[in-house]
């Protein structure tokens, strides 16, 4: 049977060729042709136009792999990328033909008909632009065509080489604290890197991919077959040192801006970490947990600022009250929601994060937490004679802090407390019939994981040095729900992990904030349908999810560690 | 033998429906009693009165000298009493030893800040439990299966490990609800043996709700027979297969008197 799935290519083309079209008329193409990706060769924009095609190409010549002839897949490939190019192109035409498009659709501007035609007018940039995406198309197939062994190499070396080039700046900033400016500009241009900085990383990403796909990975299972239980503790004992030193060393090697970065994600990982206890072991939904950041924040701005509504007390008092009153707010709102479940509980403690943006922006509640002016000179903790002021200072206090939660929620999980969260989660009117108490239990989990984002939240405000109402609005606590999702529910790893995604990479892509909640969208479908379990999963969920597919453990082990895009740059 | 609990003109309306009705009842202590009646009859809904998940209307339970009206499940189950479901309710999501340890909370007194701090009485609690668990498991025939997910387990190893759940808190009374159903003969004729060795062995009271009239008459001491949430007889078993009302709930009006048929059908059910 040698038929080509021509249904499965056409569909799969025009799908994606209207993704593109709709990434082209919004301006998204536009905006991150801005963005130099490769020195002269790639921006962002033609990644984001190109892609498409190679992946259409790529998935409709996929389902034909076994059967081994080169031809009809190669041209399914064909005929999806052309298709891809193809709304692009209609609307090229149409923005020839409909002179006033832009009264509509803002964004069809010159440059973009520009982008899509490579400045060549029309007609001629149209046809190019479709002859382009039907030999992307074509190599998308192609990959098909090469052994399996050297093909994963190959697409993580061209994965891994991309995203260097698109977060160029965790690269650049290090560099730049090492070596002199003349050298690191030989690499990196202002944003993204040069042709030289990409061949060496997809040369040296090959290399080593290579070398782990054809002696690498059975030298390690080799290895870990024969590995001792006293070795294997040796081993993760000299991982953690080794990880301790790197994120003691780390603000020296990163530089004052990326450290900057690293705070922000930190204050989200204690966040999400809070909420994870909530949401992830007690299966609690808690839509307003921005609420508990800012009774954090603004207790102890309260207290601490040396402006005319604060009190001037020490940092170091100030924190343990606000963290309390975040405790103490937790259960407040714990009592009453406390028969409530599933959405009931949702829209509740979503009205409650609302009711407290509402009160710091009161004009009633303005003669003490200054309404929408905010509470300024938020006084700073220090250490001794050290005053911590500089985002490397910070990056340790909220390193300490986020130690501290991820060792309480371990050990929590681990103990009488997260079996009894386990077991409301799983199944309310059972745990309370072996005896577990229901107030408490959730009481208890609604109290840390306020505590853990009282504590953010405090930390937070001597950081900023100010605190405004719009830093508390419901999109902070769509954001850390977002981040245990996608980091994977329950997992202490994942919600870390889950973080530097959505809040450290976002940082890095500072000049596409408009998009960002788009991009945070498409990304909640996308992991929806290919990893529900999250990127990093607790074992728990890993099995919930996948329990239907059953596989012996030792298998599903060792292809655990996924590389590719699940394992960005930390 | 003293009574180990008493309930006196239990009343359970819904709505307009009377579940339960004027139902008084007892159960000797260290005794295997069961309930049994046509579907519907209001069994499980006096089994829900007794457990606190059903508030009573009227009437009082009394256990071990104390009256559980008004009382939550969680604090009956720490007085003693323990139950299994018509349908298994395992937490599927957790491992068999996580059920287990579940079911002994009434006997936990760590508190969460033990844990956090790695206090050596919770450690040592915890150890415990861990142990008295895996114990538990070999009790009821689980051994090595203490790390499977409750829902990957057959359904025989389930009803057992449901079984063993209820039995970690170590309660006074175990109710069991159909403890049987779904069973093929030779599972149900294990697990009748199994029940009562609980009794003869641990001395627990069981209180049974079953349909399967070869394991009630078989293990119990006293049988009790609901129709339509009134109790129409009650009394030792032989006294009951052969009670015309009971015959008459069963098979219907016209049946009666002819007592030798029930024995027949219950023995084809």
């Amino acid at each position: 049977m040698n038929a080509i799935d021509w249904r499965r290519a056409i569909r799969i083309g025009l799908v994606l060729g209207v993704a593109v079209l709709i990434a082209s008329v919004i301006g998204m193409v536009q905006t991150f042709d801005e963005r130099d990706m490769i020195e002269d060769i790639l921006t962002l924009g033609q990644l984001l136009l190109f892609a498409p095609a190679v992946y259409a190409g790529y998935s409709a010549a996929g389902k034909s792999e076994e059967r081994r002839v080169a031809a009809p897949p190669l041209l399914a490939g064909l005929l999806a990328g052309l298709l891809t190019g193809v709304p692009a192109v209609l609307l090229v035409g149409l923005a020839g033909w409909w002179t006033t498009i832009r009264d509509y659709f803002v964004n069809v501007s010159p440059q973009l008909i520009d982008i899509l035609t490579f400045g060549r007018g029309a007609l001629q940039g149209s046809l190019m632009l479709l002859a382009v995406m039907a030999v992307l198309g074509l190599i998308g197939a192609a990959i098909h065509l090469i052994p399996a062994r050297v093909r994963r190499p190959l697409v993580n070396a061209t994965l891994i080489t991309l995203i260097f080039s698109l977060f160029s700046d965790v690269p650049l900033n290090i560099a730049n604290q090492f070596l002199p400016r003349d050298i690191v500009r030989r690499f990196f241009p202002t944003k993204g890197v040069t042709q030289l900085a990409a061949v060496i990383v997809f040369a040296l990403s090959l290399a080593i991919a290579l070398w782990w796909e054809f002696s690498g990975r059975t030298r390690r299972q080799q290895r870990m077959a024969t590995i001792t239980a006293e070795q294997r503790r040796r081993n993760s004992l000299i991982v953690l040192a080794v990880s301790a030193v790197l994120l003691l060393v780390l603000p020296s090697i990163l530089g004052t801006f990326l450290t900057n970065v690293m705070t922000q994600v930190g204050t989200f990982i204690l966040m999400a970490l809070g909420l994870n206890i909530v949401v992830g072991f007690a299966g609690l939904l808690d839509l307003g947990y921005v609420a508990f950041f800012a009774v954090g924040a603004y207790v102890t701005a309260l207290l601490t600022s040396t402006g005319d509504l604060g009190l001037g007390i020490n940092f170091w008092i100030a924190m343990p009250i606000g963290v309390l009153a975040a405790v103490f707010f937790g259960i407040f709102l714990g009592i009453p929601v406390l028969r409530l479940r599933g959405d009931y509980l949702a829209i509740v403690t979503l009205g409650f994060g609302e009711i407290i943006r509402v009160l710091v922006r009161s004009d009633l509640l303005k003669p003490i937490i200054g309404g929408a002016q905010g509470i300024l000179d938020v006084g700073r903790p220090s250490i001794g004679p050290l005053t911590l002021v500089t985002p490397q200072h910070y990056y340790y206090l909220l390193l300490a802090a986020c130690l501290l939660a991820l060792f309480v929620s371990w050990r929590l999980r681990d103990g009488r407390a997260g079996r009894q969260w386990m077991a409301v989660r799983e199944d309310e009117d059972v745990a309370e019939a072996v005896g577990i108490n229901l107030v408490g239990t959730k009481l208890l989990a609604f109290a840390i994981g306020a505590g853990f984002a009282g504590l953010s939240g405090a930390i937070f405000g001597s950081r900023v040095g100010s605190v405004f109402p719009n830093s508390f609005e419901l999109l902070i606590s769509i954001n850390v729900l977002a981040i245990i999702i996608v980091g994977g529910v329950g997992s202490l790893p994942g919600v870390i992990l889950g973080a530097f995604v959505l809040v450290g990479l976002p940082e890095l892509l500072r000049e596409f904030v408009e998009f960002r909640l788009l991009i945070y969208g498409i990304l909640l479908i996308v992991m929806m349908l290919v990893r529900p379990e999250g990127l990093w999963p607790s074992a728990v969920r890993r099995r919930e999810m996948h329990a239907d597919e059953e596989s012996p453990p030792s298998v599903a082990e060792l292809e655990a560690p996924r590389h590719e895009a699940t394992q960005p740059m930390v | 033998m003293a009574n180990i609990l008493e309930a006196t003109n239990v009343t359970k309306r819904f709505g307009g429906l009377v579940a339960v009705n004027r139902l008084s009842f007892s159960i000797p202590a260290g005794s295997i009693v069961s309930i049994i009646g046509p579907n519907g009859a209001g069994k499980t809904t006096f089994f829900n009165c007794i457990t606190g998940f059903y508030q009573i209307d009227d009437g009082d339970i009394i256990f071990d000298g104390v009256s559980l009206k008004g009382r939550s499940p969680d604090k009956i189950t720490r007085l003693g009493i323990a139950r299994t479901y018509q349908n298994i309710r395992l937490f599927s999501q957790m491992s068999a030893i996580e059920n287990i340890l579940a079911g002994m909370e009434p006997r936990l007194h760590s508190r969460w800040f033990g844990a956090v701090l790695g206090l050596p009485g919770t450690r040592a609690e915890e150890e415990k439990a861990t142990e008295e668990a895996r114990q538990l498991l070999r009790f009821v025939g689980l051994r090595g299966k203490g790390d499977s997910l409750a829902r990957n387990l057959p359904y025989g190893d389930q009803r057992r490990l449901e079984i063993a759940r209820a039995l970690a808190g170590n309660p006074k009374l175990l109710l069991l609800d159909e403890p049987t159903a779904g069973m093929n003969p030779r599972e149900t004729a294990e697990t009748t043996d199994f029940i009562r060795n609980l009794r003869d062995e641990i001395g627990i009271t069981i209180l049974l709700i079953e349909h399967d009239m070869r394991v009630v008459m078989g293990i119990s001491e006293d049988i009790t027979v609901l129709d339509y949430g009134e109790k129409i007889a009650q009394g030792e078993p032989a006294a009951i297969q052969s009670n015309p009302r009971v015959i008459e709930a069963y098979l219907g009006r016209g049946a009666a008197g002819a007592a030798h048929l029930m024995v027949d059908t219950t023995e084809a059910a």
